[in-house]
């Protein structure tokens, strides 16, 4: 991780004529992004625009039919989750997908789950290097508890959280891979203005504090054009924009995806 | 047990982390538990040291399935199966290489893992019912192969004597001395199972029965994790089996069929999934419960039964029960008797409050 905060540095994830079908339904079409270091990107597009299937692909859970990803030079486009995970992509879900029978500090524990190491026997006897990484890694999970204000719950079982505290908490375990790229799909989505402002923080204060890149799926306009550097807009698979949030503003093929285009406008 | 948690502060993650965080819990619990270690041998007559060496056999099997099945997600009814690998695994060492028991428990154990292993295989296809499904052919196969195998199963009658466990010369062989050799087991068993519960490795199975996607995206190896799974509470499962053979003195493949599995099954059940504790309160409640009911049966049954038929009406009747519990249970409190006993110790935690 770089201490240097804001864009500039290099790519760090290069998505080159990326393209998934599913059955006869072309789900992303030819995308092609840039994804600057440090920066925080945004994806933005209606519904079934592609944009979750594109966080999939860069996660590994998907594998692209066509064309590449590339992140910090490796090609990465057939590779795994679980290594993906290690070579420090770390990611939140549109729907929250905590371990829910698990506390707060289990899930940010688990979070931490590749950069451990012990094995099941140490494991079973609790001893030495076992315990000693167990504590360890708990002092860092700790930091990013205090961090995300979430010290009164650590031993709460996430599944009895607020939405907006559940949501938070996935975005802790995906910090506590300290991962180099983060990505979170909607992380703002159903949270009322106060928890909207509080996460937005938190984005900003790691992309800041931690020079972590994130890239973001949001359909929170406001918020979007607030704090991204980069902004691509997509629809039915393809890009059709991208640019900083004021030439995205801009373009016309951006207003026609949202609003339809400006002929049928009068009609309606 | 019952104490008060304020005043005392932890000032260190590692006691925080602890099983027993509060000392006066531990001390207590540690006093407690070496006291009626030392002392059940000396006071209980064979009869009742034979049920508790019943309960400590049971304890590491229930702890074993619990792990995948209670912590893990994924489902067993083969588990009697590999509890008769580790029990024929050990009667052929100790019968043919006489290897002692130090050796013979885990070469159990370690047999009954790689079978489990093998079985758990396709557990990253399939899922649920249809894992069901190919653990109870397992079930059905293993029992096949080391009946039909005389150089595993020892001849016609599928039976092996088992020697004694020796401990420094000593023969183990009335119920006082195998009780220490079996509780000692039983006590690795759980605080290890504990231990791994509380790590890396026991918090990835439950992430993969919370959540398995998110598991593998946050960089856990489902399918490796699942074959640990297996091959963990296999070892446990063949490690209860070789305990039972020593326990008869004999090791012989009816004491490991389908109903066993499915005795198992209820004590994880009834006990509580997802919880070691759960684990012992259920292989206890499942080991005594045919005593007790035969107890009152014997006590109470004459005054509604001729004597006569109340032999067979005994052994119906525990089915019976058994099966009446099991739904009671999965309908009253799926969360089992951890969860009762956690009512009940949180109703004193808090008293004079309700909360």
């Amino acid at each position: 991780m770089n201490d240097t905060a804001g864009s500039g540095g290099g790519v760090k994830l290069k998505i080159q004529g990326a393209a998934k079908n599913f059955g006869g339904v072309r789900a992303v079409s030819n995308v092609s992004a840039d994804v600057q270091e440090g920066e925080i990107f945004a994806i933005i597009g209606p519904n079934g625009a592609g944009k979750t299937t594109l966080l999939n692909m860069i996660s590994g859970f998907y594998h692209p039919d066509e064309g590449s990803i590339h992140f910090e030079g490796h090609d990465i486009s057939t590779t795994g989750p679980s290594e993906i995970a290690a070579l420090g992509i770390a990611r939140t879900f549109q729907n929250i997908a905590l371990f829910r029978g698990m506390t707060v500090l289990d899930n940010l524990m688990m979070g931490r789950h590749v950069l451990m190491k012990s094995g099941v026997l140490s494991s079973f006897l609790y001893w030495g290097p076992a315990r000693r990484e167990e504590v360890a890694h708990r002092e860092k999970v700790e930091q990013i508890i205090e961090f995300l204000k979430l010290t009164d719950l650590r031993k709460t079982p996430s599944g009895a959280l607020a939405y907006g505290l559940q949501k938070r908490v996935e975005l802790g375990r995906a910090l506590a891979a300290e991962p180099s790229l983060l990505l979170l799909d909607e992380p703002m989505a159903g949270m009322n203005q106060e928890e909207k402002e509080d996460m937005v923080r938190y984005v900003l204060d790691v992309n800041q504090e931690w020079g972590t890149t994130i890239a973001l799926i949001e359909h929170d306009m406001g918020v979007v054009m607030d704090i991204s550097d980069h902004v691509m807009v997509m629809d039915m698979g393809e890009k059709i924009s991208q640019g900083t949030p004021d030439e995205v503003r801009a373009d016309h093929r951006v207003i026609e995806a949202y609003l339809g285009s400006t002929d049928h406008k009068e009609v309606a | 047990m019952f104490h008060r948690e304020s005043g005392y502060f932890k000032t260190t993650y590692q006691a925080d982390m602890g099983l027993y965080p509060l000392p006066v819990a531990r001390y207590a619990m540690v006093a407690i538990g070496a006291v009626l270690f030392i002392l059940c041998p000396l006071l209980l007559d064979g009869y009742y040291l034979s049920i508790i060496n019943l309960v400590a056999i049971a304890v590491v099997g229930a702890v074993g399935l619990n792990i995948l099945v209670g912590f893990t997600g994924q489902i067993s009814i083969g588990h009697a199966a590999f509890m008769s690998v580790g029990a024929y695994t050990a009667a052929n060492l100790a019968t043919k290489l006489d290897l002692p028991f130090w050796l013979t428990v885990p070469a159990g154990g370690a047999m009954a893992a790689l079978i489990g292993i093998l079985v758990g295989i396709p557990s990253l296809r399939i899922k649920g019912l249809y894992l069901a499904i190919a653990t109870l052919a397992a079930q059905f196969i293993i029992e096949w192969i080391i009946n039909h195998t005389p150089s595993i199963s020892g001849g016609v009658a599928a039976s092996i004597e088992m020697p004694r466990p020796v401990f420094f010369g000593k023969e183990l062989a009335n119920q006082a001395e195998l009780y220490y050799f079996l509780m000692v087991i039983a006590v690795i068993a759980v605080v290890g199972a504990l231990n791994l519960m509380r790590s890396r490795i026991g918090r990835s199975f439950i992430a993969i029965r919370d959540q398995e996607i998110a598991a593998e995206i946050i960089g856990i190896n489902v399918f490796k994790t699942k074959l640990i799974a297996f091959g963990v509470s296999s070892f446990y499962a063949g490690v209860c089996g070789v305990m039972y053979t020593y326990y008869l003195g004999i090791a012989n493949y009816e004491n490991f069929q389908l109903i066993t599995s499915v005795d198992y099954l209820a004590m994880v059940i009834i006990g509580g999934l997802g919880s070691i504790l759960g684990s012992i309160f259920g292989a206890i409640f499942i080991t005594m419960l045919p005593i007790v009911i035969r107890l009152l049966m014997e006590s109470f049954g004459s005054i509604f039964i001729d004597d006569a038929a109340l032999a067979q009406v005994i052994a119906q009747f525990r089915l019976i029960v058994f099966g009446g519990l099991i739904i009671l249970f999965l309908v009253v409190e799926p969360d089992g008797l951890a969860k009762l006993w956690q009512n009940i110790r949180n109703y004193f935690r808090f008293w004079p409050f309700s909360y």
